[in-house]
């Protein structure tokens, strides 16, 4: 089956697919519709997608024939004496230990669960009703944005959040207790002696190497970081060329001293560098970084990536992200080089590498 | 019976009709219209039961003015539009 990305943009959700001749794009599915994010699931190829209405608010809908249709499905909610209200989807991700099984990360911050493909939510209260929520805070939001579920491959009853502006969590049964983790990071944006309190952390994105599921990178607010053992302990990479600071990052799926990310100037000037879009590689766990541009713009170009908006293949060769100019970008050699797949797409808020399925005569891996 | 009609909009996304139900309050009208179509709720009303943000309902011309509880009263004729505000784009 050849690659497939999915491209959720603010007009629409589209489908990126490599063929003999190339790249081509299908769709939109949801016109006219902003969807914030996705998730394929690579048992079943079942895709969900979470959309954001301007007037009708957050909503979920779930593809069963790998995206030829889409359905409705519940979208998650507070009950009305919580006193909350799902405000977006932020983060999606499948649950293995359930043919069906769901995760799904929102603003305020609330993690939900379900069996059924969607049809049902349960609230994690676990997370919901832990007493630090009320020094968590909304870092571009203006509640807190859950917006990275990592689920473990060696164990998938543990899982990693990451939560912006509440810090790392985990679990290691199910959902059903979580802590905050994550000693290393720092918080500039905060007064000296809550620089490293672990629950005003921002972590824009988290990845895990899925070969290594012990390393983590981290898009922080000020800064990139890498984690060796499951995200308790993080090292800052400070040499990241051009910035260390940006949205998106991601962890090639094979070699755990591999990561790209998108860097832009500075948190209080949110475009690229001078003009000019690189992707920056590491090779080494982070401790050297490459800028790499061919192919991309270097001149009148103040694309930024949104955190969701970078993927990689299985293969860990292919790279595609999308910006908020509506620019979408391959690379099919590790970011060596970029093909422009389009210039004119809406501000793109996530891609999605979707996984070959098992061949069916095999079974499920 | 109060009358409801709902935004031409919504039908892009569920199969929406307007309808006649009984009800004395807001609430009570909308109520009763999501017994027949559940999935509207979501569309017209937070979590919390209070009116989305950048939606807004008209009585008899009127702007319903508590949006929380939805109270404003409503008489036996009285024709409803639920309507996308412009405030969301």
């Amino acid at each position: 089956m050849s690659p497939r990305f999915l491209l959720a943009t603010r007009k629409g959700l589209f489908t990126l697919s490599r063929d003999g001749g190339g790249w081509s794009v299908t769709g939109p599915e949801f016109l006219g519709v902003p969807c914030c994010v996705t998730d394929v699931d690579p048992r079943s190829g079942a895709i969900t997608v979470g959309l954001s209405h301007g007037h009708f608010g957050p909503k979920l809908h779930r593809s069963d024939d790998g995206g030829r249709s889409y359905r409705e499905v519940t979208t998650p909610a507070f009950a009305p004496e919580d006193g909350a209200n799902v405000a977006s989807i932020w983060a999606l991700a499948s649950d293995p230990r359930h043919p069906d099984g769901l995760w799904c990360g929102t603003v305020p911050g609330a993690l939900f669960h379900s069996v059924d493909g969607g049809e049902e939510w349960r609230l994690v209260r676990s997370l919901w009703d832990d007493p630090t929520r009320e020094r968590w805070f909304g870092g571009g939001t203006d509640l807190p944005a859950l917006h990275t579920i990592e689920v473990d491959p060696r164990d998938p009853a543990r899982i990693l959040l990451g939560i912006s502006c509440a810090g790392v969590w985990e679990t290691e049964d199910g959902g059903e207790s979580w802590r905050s983790i994550g000693r290393g990071q720092y918080a500039e944006y905060m007064p000296d002696d809550l620089r490293e309190d672990p629950v005003v952390q921002d972590p824009h994105r988290i990845r895990r190497c899925a070969a290594a599921p012990d390393v983590l990178w981290m898009q922080h607010h000020n800064g990139v970081f890498r984690s060796t053992n499951g995200g308790h302990d993080w090292t800052e990479c400070p040499s990241v060329d051009p910035s260390t600071f940006g949205f998106a990052i991601a962890a090639d799926p094979h070699d755990p001293a591999v990561a790209w990310t998108i860097p832009g100037l500075d948190d209080s000037v949110r475009v690229a560098c001078e003009g000019a879009l690189c992707v920056s590689r590491t090779e080494d766990g982070g401790a050297t970084w490459t800028a790499l541009r061919e192919g991309l713009p270097q001149e009148h170009a103040y694309d930024m990536a949104f955190r969701h908006a970078l993927d990689i293949s299985s293969d860990g060769r292919t790279l595609c992200f999308g910006t908020t100019s509506g620019n979408v970008y391959i690379s099919e050699d590790r970011g060596e080089r970029w093909e422009t797949i389009g210039t004119s797409f809406a501000p793109v808020y996530s891609v999605e590498f979707c996984p070959p399925r098992p061949d069916p005569e095999e079974g499920p891996p | 019976m109060p009358r409801v009609a709902f935004t031409p909009h919504l039908r892009r996304h569920l199969a929406v009709e307007d309808v006649t139900v009984e009800g004395r309050t807001v609430r009570a009208v909308l109520e009763a219209v999501f017994v027949e179509q559940p999935r509207l709720r979501s569309y017209v009303l937070e979590d919390s039961g209070a009116l989305r943000q950048h939606m807004v309902i008209f009585v008899d011309g009127e702007q319903v003015a508590d949006r929380a509880s939805l109270a404003d009263p409503v008489g036996d004729g009285s024709t409803l539009h639920v309507l996308q505000a412009l405030s969301g784009g």
